[in-house]
């Protein structure tokens, strides 16, 4: 029963935040109801048992990806009137792609394809005990059966990270910079040269 | 008595099932929340009193109780009736609600996190299989009361300071992420007890002593994940006169400095829980197991904590303060690197048994 | 060449084991248990040379006449122009002062006024702790001055007498 109140409370907050986000004229509200959005989400998973998914969103989605999505928003200056404009000449591809994804879904979670959504299946699971991991089991499916893709995945953003250090790594020649470690290093006799010299007397 | 005792357990027993539990759940929270907020005020008198003591003052001992000043232990109750009774003066043209949601936000992962943290062995909260997850995942939400703070005070020096800040922790969360990917190779859970039970038996076990350069890394990060001296560039007391917290006073401003506080009692106790072994006695057969000393039991915990807390302060009193640029080069080309070369370093030490790892 | 490889290294080293930092650190941690210096104010006090200049007085002689001759030199070397002086001929033909007004705001206590005294009339004593609670009694009056000047005037004789060889 309680299991019950609280899905449906979050997925209420769920769907209101997601409305949230399209609907407010201040993309840092948006932000913020995405942030929010992922909250409900990843307590919706916490109810199914997948705490490592649940937890991963809220760290890398919440704590990182969107704290960079925010920095970059409200760093812009966005004129909300001028992107209200095309409202309506953009509403028909909107719709299109709505109505597709809504099929999508259907198809997916309906008793078209197959038995992997349908009621059956649902009502079978089964609640795990107490002892048992969800991270465990994630990383021994993660590292045995689909170890091929996990890697390519984390080679794909391995060449995205260098590449992104690359693109910022450009130094243009009249750029100046500080070198920190050389700086403290430096001693009194790398800068300065004591000679002996006679005193000169003008004539 | 006795009487009392006894209708008071009759209406317990009469109460469902679901009920006695959340009572007893919410009894848990006020048990450590209380304590905890008490921590967090005594922590700002220490402070005071250590930097005092550091530069040869003796700080705060005016403030007492009923007339006796006690070494002015009433200090931060003064504080914060003061604060209380300013008033919050809110900025025109301001996000009221975000203005006033930022302490909050900032304030709420810091209590959340000690739902997790053992006290003793079992003395727990919630016993959750992922609580380093959930501690690495609400530390990381801490940031957002810094950003909103910035944004919704409608101020170009909040909103500046706040990137400033808001850039520090993103950077040193991951340096510290890193480090505790360490601490979850050695122990091989990621439930807090366990980690700790992994430590046990005498201080050689400790994860100090194998994941010494990730226990640096650690601490170091989580003084500048607190913007805490010498990286407290978002607030700069002494040149730029605080950050993102310009526009905030009163009460809404007191809460960022209880959240401040909260946090270094938080990386402190984690400290101790990842790298200390916690609970667990260092003396442990060497004084007995009756000797109060001898045996792992919260004192040891509270004591290892509350010796990282004073290294804050001792840290707040010696160093100077970085400059912005060595604060993010710091973090990322110095502690991530170390921390990824010692995760490697670990790794072959678990592939090839040596060390702490052999069987 | 060699040099240079060695001090990068033993700097590699040093910065490595943070061992500046545990000096620092050191340092103030000694500090931490010497014994402190503050002086608990208002029950302890800093002990004052005879020569601090604190709240003015002016003085009498031991006869009762007041010193000052109305000569304004310390109006003139008022650096802060806090010093406003009237004088009129007395009755018995001596030139006195019916004004000698010290305005607290503009003075900045240098004790020029003092030094510029022919007669040693105008004085500044010990007292350091007085307030204003309305405006306009921050202005001394002749009054007020000789009256500080009655009650504290074996206090700055004996400052007098104790800075008298070093003038």
């Amino acid at each position: 029963m309680i299991i019950d109140l609280v899905f449906f409370a979050f997925s209420g907050l769920l769907l209101l935040a997601a409305m949230g986000v399209i609907v407010s004229k201040n993309p840092v509200h948006s932000a913020l109801f995405l942030v929010l959005s992922f909250f409900a989400c990843s307590a919706l998973w916490l109810l199914l048992e997948a705490e490592f998914l649940a937890i991963t969103l809220v760290l890398v989605y919440v704590g990182a990806v969107m704290v960079l999505f925010l920095f970059v928003v409200m760093m812009l200056d966005i004129n909300v009137a001028e992107m209200r404009e095309g409202f309506v000449r953009y509403l028909p591809v909107g719709a299109l792609v709505a109505v597709i994804m809504v099929a999508q879904m259907v198809w997916v979670v309906g008793d078209f394809a197959g038995d992997t959504f349908n009621g059956e299946a649902l009502q079978q699971s089964v609640r795990h005990a107490a002892d048992y991991s969800n991270t465990k089991e994630l990383g021994k499916v993660l590292y045995t059966d689909y170890v091929l893709p996990f890697e390519v995945a984390s080679l794909i953003l391995l060449v995205a990270i260098i590449a992104a250090i690359a693109l910022t790594m450009r130094r243009r020649s009249t750029t100046k910079y500080q070198t920190p470690d050389k700086q403290i290093q430096v001693k009194r006799n790398d800068r300065l040269r004591i000679i002996k010299m006679d005193a000169e007397v003008e004539k | 008595m006795d009487a009392l005792i006894t209708q008071a357990l009759d209406i317990w027993y009469l109460l469902p099932e679901d009920w006695q539990t959340l009572i007893l759940i919410v009894a848990k929270i006020v048990l450590i929340l209380v304590p905890l907020m008490l921590c967090v005020a005594y922590v700002t008198y220490f402070e005071r009193k250590v930097i005092g003591a550091m530069q040869v003052r003796i700080g705060p001992n005016r403030v007492g109780f009923f007339g006796f000043s006690l070494w002015g232990l009433g200090q931060p109750i003064a504080d914060a009736l003061k604060l209380m009774m300013k008033e919050i003066v809110i900025p025109t043209q301001s996000s009221k609600f975000l203005f006033l949601l930022a302490p909050v936000l900032s304030i709420g992962p810091a209590l959340a996190a000690w739902a997790v943290l053992p006290f003793d062995r079992g003395m727990v909260l919630t016993d959750i299989n992922a609580g380093l997850l959930y501690i690495l995942a609400l530390t990381s939400i801490g940031v957002y009361g810094v950003i909103i703070a910035g944004w919704a005070s409608n101020s170009k020096y909040a909103i500046l300071s706040a990137l400033r800040a808001g850039a520090q922790i993103v950077a040193y969360e991951i340096a510290m992420g890193f480090a505790l990917v360490g601490v979850l190779m050695a122990s091989g859970s990621l439930n807090i007890g366990e980690i700790i039970e992994a430590q046990a038996g005498g201080v050689s076990n400790w994860f100090v002593w194998p994941l010494l350069p990730l226990f640096l890394v650690y601490f170091i990060s989580g003084v500048a994940e607190t913007n805490r001296a010498p990286f407290d560039v978002a607030e700069g007391e002494s040149e730029i006169v605080a950050g993102f917290h310009v526009e905030y006073s009163g009460m809404a401003f007191a809460i960022f400095f209880l959240a401040e506080y909260a946090n270094i009692i938080l990386i402190s106790a984690l400290t101790s829980l990842m790298f200390l072994g916690g609970w667990l006695s260092p003396l442990e057969g060497l004084l007995g197991a009756d000797h109060i000393l001898g045996t792992s039991s919260i004192i040891w915990f509270f004591g290892k904590t509350a010796f990282f807390i004073f290294c804050f302060l001792w840290f707040r009193a010696t160093f100077p303060r970085y400059r912005y640029d060595q604060i993010m080069r710091l973090g990322w080309k110095v502690f991530i690197p170390v921390t990824i070369v010692w995760l490697f370093v670990e790794a072959v030490m678990v592939v090839m048994q040596v060390g702490p790892w052999a069987v | 060449m060699m040099s240079s490889l060695s001090k990068s290294f033993r700097h590699f080293v040093k910065s490595f084991t943070l061992f500046e930092l545990f000096q620092g650190l050191g340092v103030t941690g000694r500090y931490f248990f010497k014994p402190k210096i503050t002086v608990q104010y208002p029950e302890e006090k800093t002990p004052m040379s005879p020569r601090f200049r604190g709240l003015h007085a002016l003085r009498r002689y031991a006869n009762g006449e007041e010193r000052c001759i109305a000569c304004k030199l310390c109006e003139a070397v008022c650096p802060a122009l806090a010093i406003t002086i009237d004088s009129e001929e007395r009755a018995d033909g001596t030139r006195r002062t019916t004004r000698y007004d010290i305005d607290l705001f503009k003075c900045i206590y240098c004790g020029f006024c003092e030094e510029a005294c022919p007669v040693d009339s105008i004085v500044e004593t010990h007292i350091f702790e007085y307030h204003f609670e309305e405006r306009g009694t921050q202005v001394m009056t002749k009054k007020m001055l000789l009256e500080i000047g009655d009650k504290y005037e074996t206090e700055i004789a004996a400052n007098k007498q104790a800075d008298a060889p070093y003038r």
